[in-house]
């Protein structure tokens, strides 16, 4: 049954639907959280959730403020360490790694880290914290972000995660574990995938009642569309209230 | 090995390590003796100018917040920072002046309480200087490869990126698989402040919850001091050593400062006081406002122990340990903005 629905609660519930059950994914902070949270209450109770700074398959109770709190260990399987996370991660352990970005260019290079010349910035954002080791060594890379054209650049500022770098073959090149890179880039108006090819952003499915003009309205670089681009499907009233449960305070959600 | 490419970040924290087993052997006492002093003696002590300081913990949690207010407090100056997720306590000691010169894995932002106005404005207006940049485990990996007590350690994160550009890191080839390798060198802080639940006079200390990486940083550490929320008998420590994270013989000094994370979160013990963090992010969004919380907080009480009267006493933290345990639900002012 459909229900009302914020384009934040659409993110959430498109991203959750991308984690399977029986996989890992390595959480990064905000949305990413209470999607992993919601794949785990609903189709994917077997999600390996790890956290950074050591929390391994914990049953989160309610929406943690940071990736490095209590919640992220409660009840988990382990509390541990970062280097131990990291290293797991290096080791191939990690299917999935789940990011939010504030800038991306067509190839997924993230920049969380500086809006204008690093040294004498306009703007100064957190740095990469976890988000380069996740970026670099888990096998399939989702990011959660909002879409807009100051947002979705030709060219990022500064490259602060590593998505497919200057293309096909340029990240084994660099010396980064082989076979992995982003995956998946989810925003309020659709969900991209990259071509095989050129390694390039290309859209996979608009959400209900976005229209094509808004996508590339939404984007400083031409966005390429898959041949078969579909719609996602709206959240279920089901989605929503376990939405609400896991995130009662909004802090992601909204109210 | 071949040398491939070399990030352009300032070296900070280095040392040989031939140097350093000289400094440990002539410096680091192994005689088990009462470590105990008071904050104010510890950060008078250890924290001089120009000194390269790591906070044990994570964001804000396990946070030795005691020991920063002191350094704030005692007006320290030119400290350099290791911003291994440096949020609250970096973003006091850059507004506070204390600290002008920073590294930086992730620094000026509070999660998802949205960014650090005061460091953010430090940093843009070159008040505070980011000397190089890293990713968490290019960070906490420098302190392992410190710890270990070799140069560096070989990884294969940052590669490719700025975030390896701006650090002090170098690209090899790897002479076993042939491959472009990162090579993270060691890291060894000069003063380390680790904040515990338990620990004995001699500073062994114990750590619930995940131990982040403060397992590598206090064997990094040139001076370590261990402030903890209860002292316990040795015999406490003896009875479960398996909780041990940090031994005696590592620790320089020892201070009991209970609720000393505070408004930080103590995992199993208390919550984040997101009121007061919440004051503090709004305060800081002027210098005026910035220097009045510091006036009222910090230079406004004698110690920690006025200023948790001042937060709101036993009362505040009763409450916080209810929101710790799932027995009371968290409120926070930021929670408004996000509507």
């Amino acid at each position: 049954m459909e229900a009302d629905y914020t384009p934040t609660e659409l993110l959430a519930t498109v991203a959750s639907k991308l984690l399977e059950d029986g996989k890992s994914v390595f959480v990064g902070t905000g949305l990413p959280m209470i999607a992993a949270m919601l794949a785990q209450r609903s189709h994917a109770p077997n999600l390996l959730i790890i956290f950074e700074a050591g929390g391994i398959g914990p049953r989160v109770p309610v929406l943690p403020i940071s990736v490095g709190e209590s919640r992220t260990f409660h009840q988990a399987v382990a509390a541990s360490s970062m280097h131990d996370v990291m290293s797991l991660s290096q080791n191939g352990y990690l299917d999935y790694g789940f990011l939010g970005a504030a800038m991306i260019d067509p190839f997924a290079n993230i920049n969380t880290t500086v809006i204008g010349d690093h040294d004498h910035p306009r703007v100064r954002l957190p740095g990469s914290g976890g988000g380069n080791d996740v970026g670099s060594f888990c096998w399939r890379t989702i990011i959660m972000m909002r879409q807009e054209k100051r947002r979705f650049l030709r060219k990022v500022d500064f490259v602060t995660t590593p998505g497919y770098l200057s293309g096909p073959g340029a990240r084994e090149a660099a010396g980064l574990p082989a076979g992995c890179g982003p995956y998946r880039v989810i925003t309020q108006l659709g969900l991209y995938g990259f071509d095989e090819q050129t390694k390039q952003l290309e859209l996979l499915a608009m959400h209900p009642g976005v229209t094509m003009d808004q996508i590339q309205e939404n984007s400083e670089f031409e966005i390429k569309v898959h041949k078969d681009v579909g719609t996602t499907q709206p959240p279920t009233r089901e989605e929503l209230r376990l939405l609400h449960e896991i995130d009662p305070t909004g802090m992601a959600i909204g109210k | 090995m071949e040398i491939l490419a070399e990030g352009q970040g300032e070296l900070i924290g280095w040392h040989d390590p031939d140097e350093h087993r000289a400094w440990v052997r002539a410096n680091k006492s192994r005689d088990l003796k009462d470590k105990q002093v008071t904050l104010a003696e510890a950060v008078d002590r250890y924290i001089h100018e120009g000194a390269f300081i790591a906070m044990g913990g994570f964001g804000h949690i396990r946070l030795s917040m005691a020991a920063i207010y002191e350094m704030i407090r005692q007006r320290k100056r030119h400290l350099i920072m290791c911003g291994k997720t440096g949020v609250h306590d970096a973003d006091l000691l850059i507004a506070s002046g204390c600290v002008d010169r920073i590294e930086v894995a992730y620094a000026f932002g509070h999660e998802m309480r949205g960014l650090s106005p005061a460091s953010r404005r430090a940093v843009e207006t070159g008040q505070c200087e980011v000397i190089g940049e890293v990713s968490n485990a290019g960070h906490q990996w420098r302190f392992l490869a410190a710890m270990m007590g070799v140069p560096f350690i070989p990884t294969r994160n940052m590669l490719g990126t700025d975030t390896f550009r701006y650090s002090c890191a170098k690209t090899v080839r790897d002479p076993f698989s042939g491959k472009p390798i990162c090579l993270v060198p060691a890291s060894y802080p000069d003063v380390v402040f680790v904040h515990v639940p338990r620990c004995d006079k001699y500073g062994n200390a114990q750590i619930d919850g995940t131990l982040i990486e403060d397992f590598q940083l206090a064997r990094a550490a040139r001076r370590l001091i261990i402030t903890t929320e209860e002292i316990v008998p040795e015999s406490k420590i003896r009875d479960q050593p398996d909780r041990t994270a940090i031994p005696f013989f590592l620790v320089d000094a020892v201070v009991e400062v209970p609720y000393g994370s505070h408004p930080c979160q103590m995992p199993y013990l208390y919550f984040f006081d997101e009121e007061h963090i919440g004051e503090w992010l709004d305060m800081s969004k002027t210098p005026e406002g910035t220097e009045a919380y510091f006036d009222k907080y910090v230079h406004g009480v004698p110690d920690f122990e006025a200023y948790l009267e001042l937060v709101g006493g036993l009362r505040k933290v009763q409450y916080l340990k209810r929101v710790e345990q799932l027995r009371a639900p968290m409120t926070a002012p930021w929670l408004k903005r996000k509507g």
